[in-house]
């Protein structure tokens, strides 16, 4: 089971600048898990401590996972899973 | 309707409702059209109260210089609103900014900064602290952090909404400081526990999120999560599409950040028909399309309109 995980331009190091990658698991934190032994390091760079770092948002299909699980969100196949940096509007 | 000056007339902008973009006569979407605030844009509440606030804290008095980190509407309001009461203006803004925003402040006077593309509002915010900071005597309203900000939209905004349609189910508004869903959505909470507070946030291109690392982040002080029932990240395509829709089947010209926050409210139109449920779903057009027609957003073909918009700050 492929997920499409995006990959924001300052975790792209990790990916050999690909701006998306697959990786595979049923929650959040099993995808982000396979996606740290695909790629070494991204890891902690996006989960602190157990809990999504402060400053990193990440979007199931476009919804905040905040919202729906955080790291226990369920993942389905084709669904993709998208990593931003937290940004200023207004 | 009669005024006694500008500035008394911020605000009690229309709700419109939305038949054709309405999948229902039970699930029907409104649009609060805030692009009817005196200089078209929904920041003339949140730019008010935070001006009448440091008024009334003693902190701003007349020949006083106020500075601003702004994308552009914020700027705008208070430059208005600086005008007619005699304060100066300094605005740091983003570079990537569309040109009808520089032009309409420095027609009401207002200085102008450029901060760096990269990195978006994050930059501005950045360098208008650093000038507070070199500056003593500049009083920085920082919407990012000002409760006046928010609660506008509590005193104003939200009871607006529920005295024109006490039926309400869900509120939909863009993400940006946070300012219109903290205040709407907790004045519509207390008054009625079960509706739905939804954020929809623009999805810039790359450069915008063009950080050195991820601790460079920046979430805005007034944000509290508790307030939202959940949160979209709309891409520039979606929004795109949404602005010119709304156009074409409702005849609104609204800015880009209103079809942002329209993919979110059909987005929650569909899944209350899907549900069987009965909804009304309000949604806000925080501006009109005047400040974005040199972006191109309006001709040709949506993958054309979305290639210049890439890089730019749209909301």
């Amino acid at each position: 089971m492929a997920i499409e995980v995006r990959i924001p331009t300052i975790l792209r190091t990790y990916t050999d600048g690909a701006k998306a990658v697959d990786a595979s698991g049923a929650t959040l934190e099993e995808l982000i898990g396979d996606l740290e032994a695909r790629h070494p390091g991204i890891k902690a760079r996006i989960v602190d401590d157990g809990k999504l770092r402060r400053f990193v948002n990440i979007y199931l299909n476009d919804e905040d996972v905040r919202f729906l699980g955080g790291l226990g969100t369920p993942i389905s196949d084709g669904d993709t899973v998208t990593v931003l940096p937290a940004v200023a509007g207004g | 309707m009669r005024f006694d000056s500008l500035i008394e007339s911020v605000g009690r902008t229309p709700l419109v409702g939305l038949p054709r973009l309405s999948p229902s006569a039970d699930v029907r979407i409104w649009a609060k059209l805030e692009d009817r605030n005196p200089t078209g844009s929904i920041k003339d509440r949140p730019a008010l109260w935070m001006i009448e606030q440091a008024e009334k804290d003693g902190l701003l008095t007349p020949g006083c210089t106020i500075l601003e980190p702004t994308s552009g509407n914020t700027g705008i309001s208070l430059a208005m609103s600086a005008r007619l009461k005699g304060y100066k203006l300094i605005c740091v803004m983003p570079e990537n900014t569309s040109e009808e925003r520089r032009q309409l402040l420095r027609m009401y006077g207002a200085e102008i900064i450029s901060s760096p593309a990269a990195g978006g509002s994050n930059e501005a915010v950045r360098v208008a602290k650093g000038l507070a900071a070199e500056h003593p005597d500049w009083i920085m309203l920082y919407q990012y952090g000002n409760p006046a900000n928010w609660r506008s939209h509590y005193e104003s905004t939200g009871p607006e909404i529920l005295d024109d349609l006490p039926t309400v189910t869900h509120f939909v508004a863009g993400l940006g400081t946070t300012g219109t869903l903290m205040g709407v959505g907790r004045y519509l909470r207390e008054q009625k526990p079960d509706v739905k507070i939804v954020a929809a946030e623009p999805r810039y291109g790359e450069l915008v999120y063009g950080l050195r690392n991820v601790d460079e982040g920046f979430i805005p002080e007034i944000y509290d999560e508790g307030v939202l029932t959940t949160r979209y990240s709309v891409t520039s395509a979606d929004a795109l599409k949404r602005t010119r829709d709304l156009l074409a089947t409702e005849g609104i010209f609204a800015g880009i950040s209103t079809g942002c926050a329209l993919h979110a409210a059909i987005g929650m139109a569909r899944k209350a028909v899907q549900d069987g449920e009965r909804a009304d779903i309000v949604f806000v057009v925080a501006d009109g399309g005047w400040k974005y027609l040199s972006t191109g957003a309006y001709e040709g073909t949506l993958d054309e309109a979305e290639d210049r918009l890439e890089g730019q700050l749209w909301a």
